[in-house]
């Protein structure tokens, strides 16, 4: 099982503001009317994008109120669940896929990189341009390993050339491009076989 | 080798694009309203003639599970869920359909829920596949304004709704009771079975669960036949399946391929060989992380199909094909496989709990060359406790791949441990609470 602790500073209040609102109308229509409590993940979600990309515990007591259920039921989903982050992350949130296909493409190298360029220890922001990364589990690129998400896009077909530049453009706050940095479309096999491997990272 | 002609994702790779009008002229939507208008039973019997099997994992008759639904609709209404859920380490398949063939899954889905009397219908999409779920959402409006969907969907007289729900990041949530759960807002652990979903699902309601590969391929079977679909591949393993090739290969890809196809002939065709040729091969992990590994001498001959890799005590699993070639440890490549398991465990049974990271550990252990013989033994017994003591499958899944290790590769786990056992020795370790009652000789 997965770690997560809350964050020790916390806001006091926390309130949707009023385009959240109006998404929030939006998302109980998708479930029937005395299931209500289907929408806790869909607002977890809309909390942590208002609050930068963080959860505090006083979202969850104005979700657990805005849906009439116990607190401790959104507490338990947003422990439960890896994506709801329970204390901040940098700007760009870099998040570095080191299972075993993304591994034997050379994943800890890009570790190591982020070691280096953003913060020698996970979750921890870095002092230049708001950045933090942490190891996370299979994201589910596999052929295009090694990958990095960063908020919400794929980095594929990394070697640490590519991945050096994307992580400098982050410290700068010009993110590069996402997709893939060996030129391919998408998941097609490449034409140009490399037969010694060395397109790894 | 499958014919152009008889693939089903025709834009698996996004080059004919992926808008409803693009779709429509590689012939989505073609005559939906007429399979539809045969009726239940004919779908159903269509679907089992082609012998389709669940495309998710587990490879159970779709037209079977299909037929548990109830046939008349009770006081509770039914519900058709999608399980977009990819989180198996070695498959990205589904991501390659979401993006790139949408309609193809919201036509099955059309199809499916008319056939199991469902009239709602929730896709659970991971949350890491954020840009993915949008491009859905979007193939979704495009369907809405075409009137293929919502009330009398695509003029079949079928009112059907779908609606996108997004995971967190749960692997476990793939497991289907697991993911009703977290739809239903609540953590993603597993319930007991039975009463399965067919009966009590969704918000206690009769509920379908599917994979998307699985629901995307059976329009294209009603419209050419079941008797095609099973006319591809083997007896009782038919059709196409796509394959997810990674690791140590030079072309690494995704591709649609007839099912029971040669491991080899897959690896060297469509993913340039193995990096340092076949002779270089190790090991394979042939369906996604959770199936037990195939050294290189099986996977010489191994055909890619449920039954034959069964006999070889593995599974087609998800097809997600692992390719680990001689360069790499292939003890550290299962402990970081034992790693993840220790880190998706949901919590719920003690066994899969504690044992997961009883595995890692020791599987670390051996990697740092600090492990004893009896340590080997120890993991050995671990593995079998866990198998078969939990509410899921999960317990499988994370004792399977070291079970195969140790069933392939014993030899060389054995080579890194230490001669000595350390209670010979009355090292001070760690390990070993009960230290001082080695003094005594009646202990």
């Amino acid at each position: 099982m997965s770690l997560k602790k809350v964050h020790e500073d916390q806001p006091k209040d926390f309130k949707f503001n009023s385009e959240n609102l109006k998404k929030v109308e939006e998302i109980f229509k998708r479930y029937p009317e005395k299931n209500k409590k289907s929408a806790v993940m869909p607002l977890l979600y809309l909390a942590q994008k208002q609050n930068d990309n963080w959860i505090p515990l006083a979202a969850m007591k104005y979700i657990a109120n805005y849906l009439s259920i116990p607190y401790m039921s959104v507490y338990e989903v947003a422990t439960f669940y890896t994506m709801y982050n329970l204390a901040p992350v940098g700007k760009h949130f870099i998040q570095v896929c080191t299972t075993t296909p993304c591994l034997i493409r050379g994943a800890d190298k890009i570790v190591k990189l982020c070691k280096e360029k953003i913060s020698p220890n996970e979750n921890e922001i870095s002092k230049q341009g708001s950045c933090s990364w942490m190891e996370v589990e299979c994201l589910g690129a596999c052929v295009s390993a090694p990958m990095v998400q960063v908020n919400d896009d794929y980095y594929e077909d990394l070697d640490e050339k590519s991945t050096k530049d994307i992580l400098e453009s982050l410290i700068k706050d010009k993110p590069l491009k996402p997709g893939s940095y060996r030129g391919r479309k998408n998941t097609a096999p490449e034409q140009k076989l490399n037969t010694k491997g060395e397109n790894h990272a | 080798m499958l014919k152009k002609e008889d693939k089903i994702f025709k834009n698996l790779y996004n080059e004919l694009g992926w808008d409803i009008e693009s779709s429509l002229k590689r012939d989505d939507w073609k005559n939906t309203k007429d399979l539809i208008s045969k009726g239940r039973e004919w779908i159903i019997n269509e679907v089992k003639t082609s012998e389709l099997r669940g495309r998710g994992g587990a490879g159970f008759s779709t037209g079977l599970k299909w037929s548990f639904a109830p046939k008349e609709v009770g006081s509770r209404p039914h519900y058709l869920v999608i399980n977009a859920d990819e989180s198996e380490p070695g498959t990205c398949k589904d991501r390659d359909i979401l993006r790139f063939e949408p309609q193809k899954l919201i036509e099955g889905c059309l199809i499916a829920g008319f056939a199991v009397n469902a009239h709602i219908c929730y896709i659970y999409i991971r949350g890491e596949y954020l840009n993915e779920g949008k491009r859905l959402q979007k193939a979704i409006d495009q369907a809405y304004e075409k009137k293929y969907l919502g009330k009398n969907a695509c003029g079949s007289g079928w009112d059907f709704d779908i609606h996108i729900h997004f995971g967190a990041g749960a692997y476990i949530c793939g497991e289907e009771t697991a993911l009703l759960e977290s739809i239903e807002g609540n953590k993603g652990q597993p319930r007991l079975k039975p009463p399965f979903p067919a009966l009590v699902g969704l918000y206690g309601c009769p509920t379908i669960v599917n994979n998307v590969e699985t629901i995307a391929v059976v329009p294209t079977i009603l419209r050419r036949g079941g008797k095609w679909f099973s006319s591809i591949g083997k007896p009782k393993n038919t059709g196409t399946k796509i394959f997810c090739i990674s690791g140590n290969v030079n072309s690494p890809c995704n591709v649609e391929e007839e099912m029971g196809i040669p491991l080899k002939e897959l690896i060297e065709k469509h993913a340039g060989g193995v990096v340092g040729g076949w002779e270089n091969l190790q090991a394979v992990i042939p369906g996604g992380s959770s199936m037990p590994l195939l050294p290189k001498k099986i996977c010489d001959t191994i055909t890619m199909d449920f039954d034959s890799l069964i006999e070889n005590k593995s599974g087609l699993g998800t097809a997600g094909i692992v390719v680990i070639n001689k360069d790499q440890d292939i003890v550290e490549c299962m402990a970081r496989i034992a790693r993840f398991y220790k880190h998706e465990s949901c919590g719920q049974c003690t066994p899969c709990r504690e044992g997961s990271g009883w595995m890692w550990r020791i599987l670390d252990r051996v990697v740092k060359r600090k492990a004893t013989y009896g340590d080997v033994e120890l993991l050995s017994d671990v593995t079998k406790q866990i198998e078969g003591h939990t509410i899921c499958a999960f317990g499988e899944g994370s004792a399977w791949p070291v079970q195969g290790l140790l069933r392939h590769f014993r030899k060389e786990v054995e080579s890194r441990c230490r001669e000595e056992p350390l209670i010979k020795k009355k090292l001070n370790n760690p390990y070993l609470v009960d230290q001082h009652l080695l003094e005594n000789k009646n202990a």
